[in-house]
């Protein structure tokens, strides 16, 4: 992974200073609450219902098993002994003060890390694949251009007051597990006719109150690139985007208005003003950071031991978490194990302080000390033996962390809501909690097969109910909380957005009306056939006749 | 207002001429943008150093054909979370090759001064007290920059490639 150099750490620290010192000012009464807010806000701190949050970015999802442990230290030391990890690769500290967030940023400025970009109008924490490097069908590794991504757009002088926030990520797999089509920008490697590997560049993609699929400006970007084609986009959007109104500033409100071939004709205008400018990248610096993302050297390992046959024989605990929490890796005889931080009953996301220490030593025994974070709140061993498959199981099972549910019903997205969030209408995480209840029963999960739940709490849409299989919305209905249910919703590369099945249901009834949608398919589906499969076939009218017959 | 040029404390000997006001008879003038293009000939003519205040919605592209005619440009920041004057700074200096005094006006604070001073700015109306203090501080905070931009600064990626080829 990635390592600070000189410029990068001596950046970073300068960057602690500035903030402490801006927060020494605010404390003194030098700065308003209205002139502090985006210099806070430019570090990751938000003012929540209760207290401060601290949003710490980990860029395209790469921990170290160091790293994870900071995270631990910052968790007890400075919150409640927990964090929460959120759908774009950043963990939130909900109980921070103010006057402890300097030393709280200089603990995790020790070990490279940071809450810059993650608000504010500025571009945001990018962010990737969380299988990069390892997934079985990966042209390229993408947090090469992503890091080349990060440093560019670092306290970007131009970039740093936009219209609105801007989010950019990056998969390098034709599977897309990024959710690319549903960012600012996004951006797919893939190979051109001539076998040269560079981009895809989609612009537009967004969810919130108004949920927009990004749209094709370019075909095929050659890496060398990236940036001034990104300047140039970020250039037009920075001039032209909207400021009357903050529900309509994002760039995905600009190419609508433009129009996505005006929109294509006004960046290449202005990239052709800048393409063989210093933001040029020349293929050495491009290797020099590749060089950081070089695979560890993979001792050989058996595929099958006897220890893991037999455990697989006897234990259907064992092949449920085989099924759906390992996937396959590039290198014979390892695999990718997804941690699942949806327990049966638990807040989607969070983790205490002691499982990121267990965490950090079982990626350190398991893992050449490498953690992923998932933008769908969950984490990732990248680099298992599949030989140490058994006893990862055992230790991630007496840390809670084995649930066999990856993908499935209780993989549920959700945001913080009502619980913290100010900008809330109703509450997220009890209903994810019902949820995980009502469906506690594995054998009867894996017969209902994938299914991605996603819950918000308001209309921004931070839970992406949007692009959920079935997504779940919380509205204020004369101060009682009821929620609205879209279904075929969908992130990866065949993004759909979900239709709404009808009016919103009381929060007493919300989660028999997730069963009734659930059994509405179980009812309907051919053999083999996902819940999306079945719902594209049939559409909507089976479910809202079910949902809506007793009304 | 004090006017920040040079990281002191400047006279500004520039007056105002708003649409319709009375053009001094002499002395350095600053026009909005739309009046320097309907009366720009007179203003060529008046033998007196010209300015332009841009809106940040005026497109600069219209004013490189004039660029050596004008020793002042003023760029206007109407709330300092509005950004659009950093693009048109830019712009200015790096594609139009704008030589002239670039100044910053409006909501104009201590802790975008570096991101103006990056962009090209030179000069600033701080809207705070103690303009010089806020000045050595703000662009002292940091010598590693990400970005090549207007400032002419290195970006850690040359610094790094200039190590490189040294070796």
């Amino acid at each position: 992974m990635y390592v600070y150099d000189g410029y990068d750490q001596t950046f970073l620290e300068e960057r602690v200073a500035q903030f402490r010192d801006q927060v020494r000012r605010r404390l003194a009464g030098d700065l308003s609450e209205d002139e502090f807010k985006p210099l806070r806000l430019t570090n990751g701190l938000y003012l929540q219902l209760h207290a401060y949050m601290l949003r710490v970015a980990i860029p395209y999802g790469t921990l170290s098993a160091a790293q994870l442990r900071q995270l631990a230290h910052v968790a007890r030391r400075y919150d409640k002994g927990f964090g929460h990890f959120t759908t774009r690769q950043n963990i939130q500290y909900h109980w921070m003060k103010l006057e402890q967030v300097p030393d709280a940023l200089a603990d995790l400025a020790r070990v490279q890390m940071h809450g810059l970009q993650t608000s504010g109008n500025c571009i945001r924490n990018v962010t990737a694949d969380h299988w990069a490097g390892v997934a079985a069908d990966e042209i390229e590794d993408p947090r090469v251009y992503c890091e080349i991504v990060r440093q560019w757009s670092t306290l970007h002088p131009e970039f740093s007051f936009l219209p609105r926030k801007f989010k950019i990520a990056i998969t390098g797999s034709p599977n897309d597990r990024a959710a690319v089509r549903v960012h600012d920008i996004g951006l797919r490697m893939h190979r051109n006719a001539e076998g040269e590997v560079g981009f895809e560049v989609m612009v537009g993609g967004g969810l919130g109150r108004t949920p927009i699929i990004a749209r094709t400006i370019r075909d095929f970007l050659p890496k060398r690139h990236l940036l001034s084609y990104l300047e140039a986009i970020l250039r037009v959007y920075n001039q032209l985007g909207r400021r009357d109104n903050i529900y309509k500033a994002r760039i995905k409100i600009l190419v609508h208005e433009l129009g996505v071939a005006k929109m294509a004709e006004m960046v290449e205008a202005e990239w052709r003003s800048l393409k063989d400018g210093p933001l040029a990248l020349p293929a050495e610096e491009i290797a020099r950071i590749q060089a950081h993302f070089t695979p560890p050297v993979y001792p050989d390992s058996p595929v099958f031991t006897p220890e893991f046959d037999a455990l697989r024989l006897s234990d259907a605990g064992f092949r449920r978490w085989l099924k759906v929490n390992v996937a396959p890796h590039r290198q014979l005889g390892y695999a990718i194990v997804t941690l699942s931080l949806k327990p049966e009953g638990g807040v989607p996301g969070d983790m205490t302080a002691d499982q990121m220490d267990a965490v950090a030593a079982l990626a350190d025994r398991h893992s050449f000390g490498e953690v992923r974070v998932t933008h769908t709140q969950n984490l990732v061993l990248p680099h298992v033996r599949r030989a140490d498959l058994p006893a990862l199981w055992r230790g991630l099972s007496e840390l809670g962390l084995a649930t066999a549910n990856i993908g499935q019903v209780t993989d549920i997205i959700a945001c913080p809501g009502l619980d913290y969030c100010a900008l809330a209408n109703a509450r997220s995480i009890p209903v994810a909690q019902r949820i995980t209840q009502r469906f506690s029963d594995l054998a009867r999960v894996h017969d209902i097969g994938e299914l991605k739940i996603k819950i918000s709490g308001c209309i921004n849409a931070c839970g992406h109910h949007h692009v959920g299989h079935i997504g779940i919305l919380g509205v204020d209905k004369g101060g009682e909380e009821f929620y609205q249910i879209t279904l075929g919703g969908s992130e990866d590369q065949n993004a759909s957005l979900g239709a709404i099945v009808g009016p919103a249901v009381p929060n007493e009834v919300i989660v028999d009306a997730v069963q009734t949608v659930i059994e509405t398919y179980l009812s309907l589906r051919r053999p083999q056939e996902r819940f999306l499969d079945t719902y594209r076939r049939v559409g909507m009218a089976p479910f809202k006749e079910r949902l809506y017959a007793a009304a | 207002m004090p006017l920040l040029k040079g990281g002191v404390v400047a006279v500004d000997r520039w007056q105002c001429a708003a649409n319709g006001e009375t053009l001094p008879a002499d002395g350095p003038v600053i026009v909005p943008f739309v009046r320097w293009r309907a009366e720009r000939e007179t203003l060529i003519g008046r033998n007196a150093p010209v300015g332009v205040r841009l809106t940040n919605t005026d497109p600069v592209a219209d004013l490189a054909p004039d660029l050596d005619r004008l020793e002042l440009i003023v760029l206007e920041f109407p709330k300092f979370t509005d950004g659009r004057a950093y693009s048109q700074a830019r712009l200015l200096r790096e594609r139009y090759g704008y030589r002239g005094e670039l100044r910053a006006a409006g909501n104009v604070l201590r802790d975008q001064l570096l991101f103006m001073q990056r962009c090209g700015f030179d000069a600033f109306e701080l809207t705070q007290g103690q303009p010089v203090q806020a000045w050595v501080a703000a662009t002292n905070e940091f010598t590693v920059f990400y970005q090549p931009a207007g400032d002419g600064r290195n970006s850690a990626m040359q610094l790094r490639r200039a190590a490189i080829l040294a070796n």
